[in-house]
């Protein structure tokens, strides 16, 4: 019985730094109006009141990079454009993601020519792709939701254990095993199949 | 349109034509700027565009149409010509019509960067739409139309 006892278990949450600092970045994505083509009137029709971008957090727009942390590439990529929109990305603070917005930044779409890039993702590192040409403001808003949910599983601080790999023949190994504890009279039948309810496991050959 | 243009322009006419009330001259290209000066002197006090037609492989391959307005600045009538010149294909050049009409130099600098028409005098003579460092030409017709793209068909 201390004095501390649940003084604080109305105003206090605990968490994980990661799940703060994710749910920070991922609530406040603000863009960078880097509209190249008709993609960017699909990208400012999802900032109007109609579609309003503004739901997912990501309605401030910035017209410099340095106050950005999010690309949205709507539009054909010139290869006169590619080293600006490099530079561009270059000076955006980290932590930074791409949107590839429609077909042409994606893989050039129609403009299979001489003066257009086939694909950002050559020159910048692509987080989500959309398809369409150009895509509907709802399709930009799941490839918004879809990029929140990467920044959410991102580890910043706190390393996520691994995922455990089992090697396929330890696997079996620990099946038999396993069966081998539940069958009545192992002794009985070494050499057949054994089977236990819903799983069927073949003797081990050689 | 009366024919008193081509009439002026007397013996540095090759070819001329007047359909449609609009005149077309054919001239020879070392002539260029002496018909150009010529026909600002007789009123057509605006250069309206500079175009290129690549012929290839007909030689001579480089067509350059100049398309001049009379604007009249104290009334009357407006009045079009169109001068065409012909260079070949082989070391394409022509003198700059910048000295006439300071407008042409952007037209020229496209001219050159996409076809590779090479203006002598020009005071800027650098690639207009293209990026610094590319090679070739890309409105010639002998240009690869596509990219660089990785192509399906062929690497089945």
């Amino acid at each position: 019985m201390s004095f501390l006892e649940n003084r604080f278990e109305q105003n206090i949450v605990t968490t994980t730094v990661d799940s703060v600092f994710n749910w920070a970045r991922k609530s406040s994505l603000w863009p960078m109006s880097f509209g190249l083509a008709c993609c960017a009137i699909e990208m400012i029709a999802s900032t109007t009141a109609r579609f309003d971008i503004a739901r997912f957090g990501s309605e401030v727009f910035r017209p410099s990079p340095r106050q950005s942390d999010l690309m949205i590439v709507a539009g054909t990529v010139t290869l006169k454009m590619a080293p600006v929109l490099k530079r561009l990305y270059d000076q955006m603070p980290e932590p930074k993601w791409v949107i590839s917005m429609g077909a042409c930044s994606s893989v050039g779409g129609p403009f299979n020519t001489y003066a257009t890039l086939q694909g950002v993702d050559k020159i910048v590192p692509v987080d989500v792709y959309v398809t369409g040409c150009p895509p509907r403001p709802e399709n930009l808003f799941y490839a918004l939701m879809k990029l929140q949910d990467k920044i959410d599983a991102t580890p910043n601080l706190v390393k996520r254990p691994t995922e455990v790999h089992l090697e396929e023949a330890m696997l079996e190994e620990f099946k038999r095993s396993v069966m081998i504890a539940q069958t009545q009279n192992p002794a009985a039948e070494p050499s057949g199949p054994i089977s236990s309810g819903l799983v069927t496991l073949e003797p081990r050959r050689g | 349109m009366d024919n008193s243009h081509i009439a002026a322009l007397g013996g540095l006419v090759l070819e001329a034509s007047d359909t449609l009330n609009e005149a077309t001259v054919h001239v020879a290209a070392e002539k260029i700027i002496e018909v150009l000066s010529l026909l600002k002197s007789r009123g057509f006090n605006r250069l309206s565009a500079v175009s290129g037609v690549d012929w290839h492989p007909r030689e001579p391959r480089f067509e350059l149409v100049y398309n001049l307005h009379a604007l009249p600045l104290k009334g009357g009538k407006q009045e079009r010509i169109r001068v065409k010149c012909r260079v070949s294909g082989a070391a394409p050049e022509i003198a700059s019509a910048v000295p006439v009409w300071e407008g042409a130099g952007w037209y020229e600098r496209e001219i050159f960067d996409l076809l590779g028409v090479t203006f002598t005098g020009h005071p800027d003579m650098r690639r207009l739409l293209m990026p610094e460092g590319w090679v070739g030409h890309p409105l010639r017709k002998d240009f690869p139309i596509h990219g660089h793209k990785y192509d399906y068909a062929e690497n089945k």
